[in-house]
């Protein structure tokens, strides 16, 4: 029986036990569940196991948008429980693919339903529509399920209204191998009764029942007290009886294994530029002066994890494909949202987004993708943003909020009218500093008091249009930043990109040599070879086309990497970089 | 349980009691590897260890057949099911004579002795699990360190640990960055090494000895090895003893409890270096107590 209760629904908590910010723990055929509500009301039924070092994460804490784990501090993301950061290598982006197991879950008759691998649906129960009930308490038995069944069907109880009488008749309307109905009458008054059996394991159960009617104050107490004492008795009968067999043993759970690559660590691996995802436009929206939002919902399914600083490739109806920010906070994991401004000489990009796509859509999109990870070891944490580069940091900085670590973003815009995404940057408070209506002048002046007091242990971060960019970083490098304490991404390359030489390329692990003519970029060459190539961006902006030089001089044309990574010459972005060298050899 | 097969972990010496806490003629009982088994100083102050039987009340009148192999070293009793070797893995530390030397703690958790191994090489959860003494946020970053398995002294060695720890020294009170080196010369064994506060050339040693007392409980005993010569006994004790209990429910906590070592079986990270050496150097000598194998 225990075998076919796997494909079942059962109700593993009640709705009620899911307080606030509280992990549950919850327990079925012998396996071990962490149970919490997010803020937003998810409730989120996991693999009671940190993917790390196996520590329970039903004593983890919950953030109200993500679960972290007590040894070591890894984050989980509501409703994904995708592993969005790893304390011990602030640096870099945990591969995407860290992600516990997850269990179905459905709220119904006051209880928490899951099951390990469902056939159907949670059980409808005629006695208890949905509406006004009472869940009572969980009552645990030390005792196999199919015995406290037989031994509910025997359950005596008074109605709700008449709880302190005596002469109550109960009659079974219905039993199953998990729960039993059962009908109080007393005179006028009745009840009707529903009792789940949970199978916690091969030995213990829980038994949740639900009545048809609500109570307040102190009615309800009384019936809950009422229902606490038949019910003891009854555990106590069955466990007696139980004791008196031999226990069956408990079930063992079967730990699902890690990937092949998570148990070595590798780099994340994307491939082209593949749109994976399909996504509705759920809602579109002007945030502020020419730039709209866009909230899009995944057609079928839950989205993947994202990380704050990471971007999705939306591929437009009219074919082009552009990269754009996810502006959510932490485990905001129902949508993506992001801001798109109309660029007055847009080739077609920002002009679709704003002119042709309309709520309702569907757009193909990219995996999210982080090259632009935040760390969160930062004593402190500048976020520099210039007009629509506020995506980026708007995701970095509603995450550094949401772990209370100290942070500023300075946020540069023409005017109030053009700060966009006001809500989120509410929830900001008096980290949030705009600065409005600036010349250039006036926004270098601004940027060298913001950047003046470096400290050893504090973290920029730079994002908006290039002259502003470039000249927030040169103020950063002349007041004492670190090129390892300064991040930035920019928009596009406005680099002109030098395409006349001509040299060739050794791949190393693929064994293949190959010759790129001028006119064309390592990364065309690779892909007519088949070898394939991640991208986004393919203008040396975003970082995704990384490959590590293992020898030769690489002749940098992106502006991804900041001087100190392009003095060391040991990575190259593919899509635009070129060889000074005769001869390039790559990590691929 | 079925009691311990494996050949390996039966012919290591295992410490059983603090030789400190002993009183001479008195006889203590502990478990072992799921064996019950007695001990006692003798009339010289030599150790005696015995399979318990409830005729044998004291050291003097033990039937050889019951006598195990016993040795008190690094003040502990310390003895073995099987066929020990000659000596013990070495803490040369030990012999200098300014040191002090105590038994911090000796703590029974429910936990198998390589789980308690692997925490105890770990920097990565000082901010969250001892909070404001080891480590403390935001400054999560284990730095790359270099670990090996030293084929000749067949023991692993990790260096160049480096971590953050707020007030670190007595002299200032901001917090730096503290050196640490983990020695894992014993299955179930490990020496650290930590820059002294009050000697920078020279660093303090503490050890832990765990005694396996089945699959999923172990005694762990706490040898301190110090360079203080002002702080009380009971001062040293208490602040070991806090970072012990923190550790505690943490430990208790893992699931499964024997250490699985399939590498597939759980998620490391390059800061777990130590941890993947050690999982690999207990596959390798095959060793099936206390963890999960891999499966064949
Ligand atoms: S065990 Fe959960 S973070 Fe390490
Ligand atoms: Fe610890």
């Amino acid at each position: 029986m225990l075998e076919e209760a796997r494909s079942r629904w059962h109700p593993i908590a009640a709705t009620h036990d899911l307080q606030f910010r509280h992990v549950f723990h919850g327990q079925l055929l012998g396996r071990e569940f962490a149970v919490w509500r997010a803020d937003d009301g998810y409730v989120n039924i996991w693999e009671n196991r940190c993917l790390h070092r196996g520590v329970r994460l039903s004593i983890g804490i919950n953030d109200g948008r993500e679960l972290k784990c007590q040894y070591h501090g890894w984050r989980y993301s509501n409703r994904t429980a995708g592993c969005t950061y790893i304390p011990a290598h602030p640096a870099d982006a945990p591969a995407r693919t860290i992600t516990n197991r997850t269990f179905p879950a459905i709220e119904r008759y006051g209880l928490v339903w899951s099951s390990e691998e469902p056939r159907g649906e949670v059980p409808d129960v005629a006695a208890l529509a949905e509406g006004k009930l009472l869940a009572l308490r969980g009552i645990p038995v030390n005792a196999p399920a199919d015995k406290v069944v037989e031994r509910l069907k025997a359950y005596r109880f008074q109605p709700n209204a008449a709880i302190g009488g005596e002469g109550a008749e109960t009659i079974v309307e219905a039993a199953q191998d998990f729960a039993v109905a059962l009908h109080s009458r007393d005179g006028g008054a009745e009840t009707h009764g529903v009792f789940f059996v949970q199978p916690v394991d091969s030995n213990r159960s829980v038994i949740r029942g639900v009545l048809d009617q609500e109570a307040e104050g102190a009615a309800r107490l009384a019936i809950l007290r009422h229902h606490n004492e038949r019910l003891s008795k009854l555990r106590d009968e069955v466990e007696r009886e139980a004791a008196s067999a031999p226990a069956p043993t408990p079930i063992e759970p079967v730990y699902e294994r890690v990937s092949a690559e998570l148990a070595e660590m590798p780099e994340v691996t994307t491939h082209g530029r593949k749109a994976a995802l399909r996504v509705s436009v759920a809602r579109k929206w002007q945030t502020a002066d020419g730039i709209a939002g866009f909230e899009l919902r995944p057609i079928k399914g839950i989205l993947p994890t994202f990380q704050p600083g990471a971007h999705i490739d939306v591929h437009m109806p009219n074919g082009e494909i552009r990269q754009y920010s996810i502006t959510n906070g932490p485990g905001e994991t129902d949508s993506f949202i992001i801001g798109v401004k109309l660029e007055r000489d847009s080739k077609g990009g920002s002009k679709c987004m704003h002119e042709t796509v309309r709520e309702g859509d569907v757009l193909a999109i990219s995996e999210p993708r982080n090259n632009f990870p935040l760390r969160r070891d930062s004593i402190k944490t500048l976020f520099v943003a210039g007009g629509i580069g506020i995506t980026p940091l708007l995701a970095m900085a509603q995450a550094l909020k949401n772990q209370e670590l100290t942070h500023e973003l300075h946020y540069f815009a023409q005017g109030e009218e053009h700060l966009a995404f006001a809500d989120r940057l509410k929830y900001l408070g008096d980290a949030l500093k705009p600065h409005l209506g600036l010349s250039p002048d006036a926004t270098g002046a601004e940027l060298r008091q913001i950047l003046a007091d470096y400290r050893n242990g504090m973290h920029l971060y730079i994002c908006g249009p290039g002259p502003m960019l470039e000249a927030a970083r040169k103020i950063a490098a002349d007041q004492g930043w670190p090129d390892t304490a300064v991040h930035f991404e920019y928009f596009k390359n406005t680099n002109k990109i030098d395409d006349s030489s001509s040299f060739e390329v050794a791949l190393a692990r693929s064994c293949v040599t190959l010759q790129v003519p001028a006119g064309k970029t390592i990364m065309q060459v690779m892909r007519e070879s088949g070898i394939d190539v991640p991208s986004s961006c393919e203008q040396g902006a975003c970082g995704t086309c990384v490959a590590t030089v293992i020898e030769g001089e690489p002749d940098h044309q992106d502006v991804y990497l900041n001087d100190a990574e392009r003095k060391a010459g040991t990575k190259i972005m593919t899509c635009v970089s070129r060889a000074k060298s005769a001869r390039l050899v790559l990590d691929i | 349980m079925t009691k311990c097969l494996d050949p390996v972990i039966l012919n290591l010496w295992h410490p059983i009691g603090a030789i400190a806490e002993a009183v001479p003629g008195g006889v203590q009982d502990t478990v072992l590897l799921e064996e019950r088994l007695s001990f006692a100083l003798n009339a010289d102050g030599e150790p005696v260890v015995w399979r318990s039987r409830p005729d044998v009340q004291g050291p003097d009148r033990v039937p050889a057949a019951d006598r195990l192999p016993a040795r008190s070293t690094y003040g502990y009793v310390w003895t073995s099911l099987g066929s020990p070797p000659a000596e013990l893995f070495p803490i040369p530390e030990y012999e200098e004579p300014d040191r002090r030397k105590l038994n911090a703690a000796t703590f029974g958790v429910n936990v198998s002795a390589p789980r308690a191994i692997e925490n105890f090489l770990d920097m990565g959860h000082f901010p969250y699990v001892h909070t404001d003494i080891l480590g403390v946020e935001p400054h999560t970053e284990v730095k790359e360190y270099d670990v090996e398995i030293s084929v000749d002294r067949d023991e692993i060695l990790a260096t160049r640990c480096r971590f953050f720890q707020p007030m670190a020294s007595t002299a200032s009170d901001g917090g730096a960055d503290v050196d640490y080196v983990y020695r894992v010369p014993h299955p179930y064994c490990s020496v650290l090494y930590k820059s002294s506060p009050v000697d920078e050339a020279r660093r303090d040693v503490i050890a832990v000895f765990l005694q396996p007392v089945d699959q999923e409980h172990v005694r762990a005993h706490m040898l301190l090895c110090v360079l203080d010569e002002d702080n009380e006994d009971k001062v040293i004790k208490r602040f070991q003893q806090t970072i012990f209990g923190q550790d505690k429910p943490i430990l208790e906590n893992q699931v499964p409890k024997r250490l699985p070592l399939d590498p597939r079986a759980e998620t490391p990270i390059r800061a777990d270096k130590s941890a993947i050496a050690y999982r690999r150097w207990l596959s390798q000598k095959g060793i099936t107590y206390g963890v999960i194998p891999v499966a064949a």
